[in-house]
């Protein structure tokens, strides 16, 4: 780690204006402070939203819920509110590494970070949520550009994730066997403006939506539905873990099961 | 003695609550006045040619201390410990093995200059700031390009990577059973590379004592005084009587914590520098780039049978993996600790192996649980199933029909061991019955139901452990003799405080050693001290690894408790006014034969420090004994593991269902322990054949280099193992526990069940280790596909 100044936000504003330049927000940590620890990057300053308590926090709305930027994996996981609305998106957060990962690691955290195998953008993307900042409001859509790259602009600081209820849906997780990020993750979601499948873990520019699924689930919401759907191997990853082949393949198979899975 | 705590008493384990409270101490919790900190400089570069290293940035950096590269530090280099010679008698390519890199650097990871700050980030800061020019090579990386012609060279004096080109067993017997063979078995196999993942990074603190001219290192060693024999006299010409190494708690080894470090080495020589004590301790990444990986083996086997499926002659060839230097023990990993093990539990009457060790641009390859045994019996329990499919036989028959019956012992194999004791059925039957192995077509006949594939697979081990006979290991190339050492220092309140070589790193001996104690003398467990991991306090020890701590260390201990026995008598005789022949200890009483006369072992004890009655012309006064224990034999467990897998046809994914482990330890001490080291085994063998593999890209790049890309294996990855120990134990004939060892057992056994049972649900010849799910899917699609045919 390299020395570095360190403050604590006292309003969003605060934050805002203060992670500018070299300066960087910390949430929980768990993806910065390796890093730092790695001495991969070199923050003059950490910004630390920790004490932010608007920033933490469910909200059932709409039928949909509103998830504060700093809540927890493990608040997300164990919320009624969660459950109830989104039980697939509870099970995703369940999911998400190992029990002090989830207590420290936050919603805000994961979806700024887009790291192109985490779990919540897939999540994101299919139920169409929309990412609340200190400044606007951005469609998931429009938000994840890339690895690790996103809408975000300096002094951007994410607020809340509003997910609107689907109808019904289901992640499928299938782990890397090392770092049990998703090799390859689908989010399968069932909504009001139709089918959205959204694949994490497999793609070389990371979460991307499944256009051809979503057409086919469109007409016959059956995880069979897709048995005729070929998935191009073009465009997917292939490292030491997973070939490009394997992770097409395992895109069909996790999706179909999510599919089967949705309620 | 005292009620459960003695031999075959599952005396929970007295070291755990210091442990599981954090309150142990291990290396990195010492910190001594005045501390520096260390920080290796290591080579990004898998071989390239130091052109300049530019100290002057980074000694103007806040807190700087001192920078050294191989051109200050010109020492010794590190030893290897065993000499292997060709099969034309010549010996093997032993280039050297500098401390800091010495003009190239041979693997990412090669340490080029150590930088010292007063704190441990500014000794980053100001390594960071170090300038390395390098000239990038060309690197031989994988074993087969290793060895391919017009290879880059690692060593010029190794022509074509080639460090021996060994063999054992009669080539000419076996080549002529092969001409009259009614079936031949062939495998090519691979033994994958892994990396130790010891949960205790590596560290090392060196202090010079500037009143006494001593030198103190504190390290994460197996064995303490191996490290002060090869540092001291070859590495940094420090007399023993200078040079005190203590290896305090240490957080596992597993093998990799045996072999002379070059960190070791240089906090040891720069705190004499500097005359202020030096820390270094590994960060996560640092320990995948310089801790000695383990395996590593590319194969080809064959097996001559006759018409009934009976073993003729095994033939094998390996290329073994060196890594850019020589390891302590890297030479006989692959030949005396493999080869010799190539009979298993099996009557094959002619064997030959043929082992050429290959140098390449990665880290050195050594020992790691289980040391070359896991690599034979890998080989040749994948090799039996094959024969077992070649005949068309089941897999337990056809062992059945191969094993070395217990009337054969002690039996003489072709690849010179001779075994003392075993029975091979009596575990097989065992474990057979702990799986319900007549009820398997039934299970997979359920699991295919539910679209599954479901396989059995069986292994049956054998080791060679208590580590080793002096004479003969050293007629074979051992550089230092291989006995145990043991004191038994009885106090005069008759408390024991027992100074064993045997170092324990998790093994339990701070429980198991007190229990043979308070089995010997009747003196319960608080009273009794076990004390190891000092060269200061210890006389002497070759350490712990080969499963030899009970097998050497308790045999030694036992001898020294005997001597201590045979004080007492007299002083117990003289005390009684009995002839010392009449005397007899038991339960913890020196007692007059036929009479009630006794005298309690704590009454001797204080008369042999308060000697006003003692027979003081014929006895001095005190109570302490030591001796030196040098075994026989190799000891040989031996057993059978069963595993039972199910696997997703579409995923690849793979639950193992079952596994079940039935060893024959010999005498055992503490059978919760043993159970648990058995346990621990099977995790790091399944660890082995489903998850972990250490990968470098072409360019020697190490891809697996953080628990990212490392798949180490997690509780959920398996069921709970069902162990049993043999229901008809065969105690090891030549010491005096009648103990074998079971440190790596789990470790040797397990992979090949796990194997054997993917192979047999997806009806494929082999699968080389890891199998992983990306490989089962495609097996099981290819599987599909045949059916369908
Ligand atoms: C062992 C381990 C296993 C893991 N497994 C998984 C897994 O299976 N699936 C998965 O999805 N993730 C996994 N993670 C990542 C985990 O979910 C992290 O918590 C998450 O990626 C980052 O969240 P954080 O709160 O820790 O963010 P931090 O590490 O504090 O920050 C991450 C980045 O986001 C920025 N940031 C943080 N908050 C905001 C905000 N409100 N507005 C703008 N920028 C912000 C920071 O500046 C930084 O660049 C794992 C992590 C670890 C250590």
């Amino acid at each position: 780690m390299y020395s570095f100044e360190y403050q604590k936000a006292g309003s969003v504003a605060d934050a805002a204006k203060a992670a500018t330049g070299e300066a960087k927000l910390v949430a929980g940590g768990m993806t910065l402070i390796p890093t730092l620890k790695l001495r991969l990057a070199q923050p003059s300053k950490l910004v630390d939203l920790g004490g932010l308590k608007d920033l933490v926090g469910i909200k059932a709305e709409g039928g949909g819920v509103t998830i504060g930027a700093m809540t927890t994996h493990a608040a997300v996981a164990s919320s009624a509110e969660v459950k109830k609305a989104i039980p697939a998106l509870a099970a995703l957060a369940a999911g998400i590494g190992d029990p002090a990962v989830r207590n420290r690691g936050t919603i805000g955290g994961s979806v700024a970070n887009n790291d192109p195998a985490a779990d919540y953008p897939a999540a994101c993307v299919a139920l169409g949520a929309t990412i609340v900042t200190s400044k606007r409001k951005i469609t998931a859509d429009d938000f994840f550009k890339g690895l690790f790259e996103t809408a975000l602009e300096e002094g951007e600081v994410i607020t809340a994730i509003s997910f609107p209820a689907p109808e019904k849906a289901a992640y499928m997780k299938f782990r890397n066997p090392a770092s049990r990020y998703a090799l390859v993750g689908v989010f399968v979601a069932k909504t009001k403006g139709g089918v959205r499948v959204a694949v994490t873990g497999a793609g070389e520019g990371g979460v991307f939506r499944k256009k051809s699924f979503e057409e086919a689930l469109g007409k016959s919401f059956a995880g069979s539905a897709l048995d005729g759907v070929k998935v191009d191997a073009k465009g997917l990853n292939s490292d030491i873990h997973a070939s490009a082949d394997y992770r097409a393949h395992l895109i069909k198979v996790m999706a179909k099961r999510a599919v089967d899975a949705a309620k | 003695m005292p009620e459960g705590t003695g031999i075959g008493a599952s005396v929970r384990r007295r070291e755990d609550a210091r442990f599981l409270t954090g309150s142990g101490t291990y290396t990195d919790d010492i910190n001594r006045p005045g501390q520096t900190y260390a920080v290796m400089v290591r080579s990004p570069h898998a071989h390239a040619k130091i052109k300049k290293i530019d100290k002057s940035k980074a000694s103007a950096m806040p807190g700087f201390v001192a920078c050294f590269t191989g051109d200050d530090m010109k020492v010794g280099g590190l030893p290897c410990g065993w000499l292997v010679k060709n099969q034309d008698g010549t010996p093997m390519v032993e280039p050297p093995h500098p401390v800091l890199a010495q003009e190239y650097v041979r693997h990412v990871g090669d340490i080029v200059a150590v930088v010292i700050g007063e704190t441990k980030q500014q000794a980053r800061d100001a390594a960071d700031a170090l300038v390395v020019d390098y000239g990038v090579m060309p690197a031989a990386v994988s074993l087969k390009e290793a060895v391919k012609p017009g290879a880059p060279q690692v060593w010029e004096q190794a022509k074509g990577n080639i460090c021996y080109d060994w063999g054992l067993g009669d080539k000419a017997a076996v080549d002529a059973a092969f001409a009259k063979a009614a079936k031949v078995a062939k495998l090519d196999l691979v033994n994958n590379r892994l990396i130790p993942n010891a949960m205790e990074p590596r560290a090392a603190i060196g202090e010079f004592d500037r009143a006494t001219g001593d030198y103190t290192l504190y390290t994460t060693s197996q064995n303490p005084h191996v490290i002060r024999l090869l540092m001291g006299a070859f590495v940094l010409s420090i007399p023993e009587s200078k040079l005190r190494i203590v290896a305090p708690d240490v957080g596992g080894g597993f093998g990799s914590k045996i072999f002379h470090y070059a960190e070791e080495a240089i906090v040891t020589w720069a705190t004499g520098q500097i005359k202020k004590p030096i820390k270094w301790t590994a960060e996560r990444s640092e320990s995948f780039m310089s801790d000695a990986h383990g395996r590593d083996h590319v194969s080809h086997a064959e097996m001559a049978m006759d018409k009934d499926g009976k073993f003729l002659a095994l033939r094998v060839e390996t290329l073994a993996n060196m890594g850019a230097y020589l390891s302590t023990f890297s030479t006989c990993v692959p030949t005396y600790l493999y080869a010799t093990l190539l009979a298993g539990v099996y009557t094959t009457p002619a064997i030959f192996c043929n082992v050429k060790a290959v140098f390449t641009n990665t880290v050195p390859v050594d020992a790691y649980r289980g040391a070359g045994r896991p690599e034979a019996t890998f080989m040749l329990e994948r090799l039996v199933d094959v024969c077992a499919k070649e005949m068309k036989m089941d897999p337990a028959e056809i062992r059945r029909k191969n094993f070395i019956q217990p009337s054969q012992f002690p039996y003489q194999t072709p690849v010179a061991l001779q075994y003392d004791t075993g029975n091979y059925d009596a575990t097989l039957d065992m474990a057979l019955k702990m799986i319900d192995y007549k009820g398997f077509p039934a299970r997979k006949e359920a699991a295919a139901k539910k679209g599954k594939l479901r396989g059995i697979g069986i292994s049956c081990y054998i080791e060679a452990c208590g580590i080793a006979p002096s004479a003969v290991v050293g007629s074979l190339g051992a550089r230092a003799g291989l006995y145990e050492c043991a004191n038994v220092r009885v106090h005069p309140t008759g408390s024991v405080s027992i100074f064993t070589g045997s170092h324990a790193h998790g093994q339990g001996h701070e429980t198991t050693f007190a229990q043979v104690v308070s089995e010997k003398l009747g003196v319960p467990l608080e009273q009794i001290d076990i004390v190891h991991g000092d060269t200061g306090k210890i006389a002497f020890g070759m350490g712990t690894y080969g499963s030899r701590s009970i097998a050497v260390g308790g045999a030694a201990l036992v001898k020294a408790l005997d001597k201590v026995i045979a004080k007492g008598k007299k002083i117990a005789a003289h005390l009684m006014e009995a002839s010392e022949k009449d005397v007899e200890f038991k339960d913890g009483k020196f007692q007059v034969a036929g009479t009630d006369k006794a005298k309690t072992f704590g009454e001797v004890a204080l008369t042999a420090y308060v000697p006003h009655n003692y027979p003081i012309t014929e006895l001095e006064p005190g109570l302490e004994e030591q001796a030196f224990y040098d075994p026989l034999n190799f000891t040989y467990p031996s057993g059978c593991y069963i595993a039972e897998v199910e696997i997703d046809k579409d995923t690849g994914t793979i639950e193992v269902a079952r596994f079940v482990a039935s060893d024959d330890f010999g005498k055992i001490i503490n059978p919760m322990i043993v159970e648990g080291q058995v346990h621990g085994g099977i995790a790091q063998g399944l660890g082995q054949a489903m998850l972990e593999t250490c990968v470098y890209d072409k360019d020697g790049q190490l891809l697996t280099g953080s628990y990212n890309d490392y798949a180490m294996p997690r509780a959920d990855d398996f069921p709970s193992f069902e162990v049993q120990h043999s229901d008809k134990p065969t105690p090891c004939t030549h010491n005096p526990l009648g103990v074998k060892g079971c440190g790596e057992a789990g470790a040797i056994g397990s992979p090949p069940a796990l194997i054997n049972a993917i192979c047999n649900a997806l009806g494929v010849g082999h699968m080389d280790m890891p199998a992983t799910n990306e490989k089962i899917w495609r097996a099981a699609n290819a599987h599909a596909a045949r059916a369908a045919e």
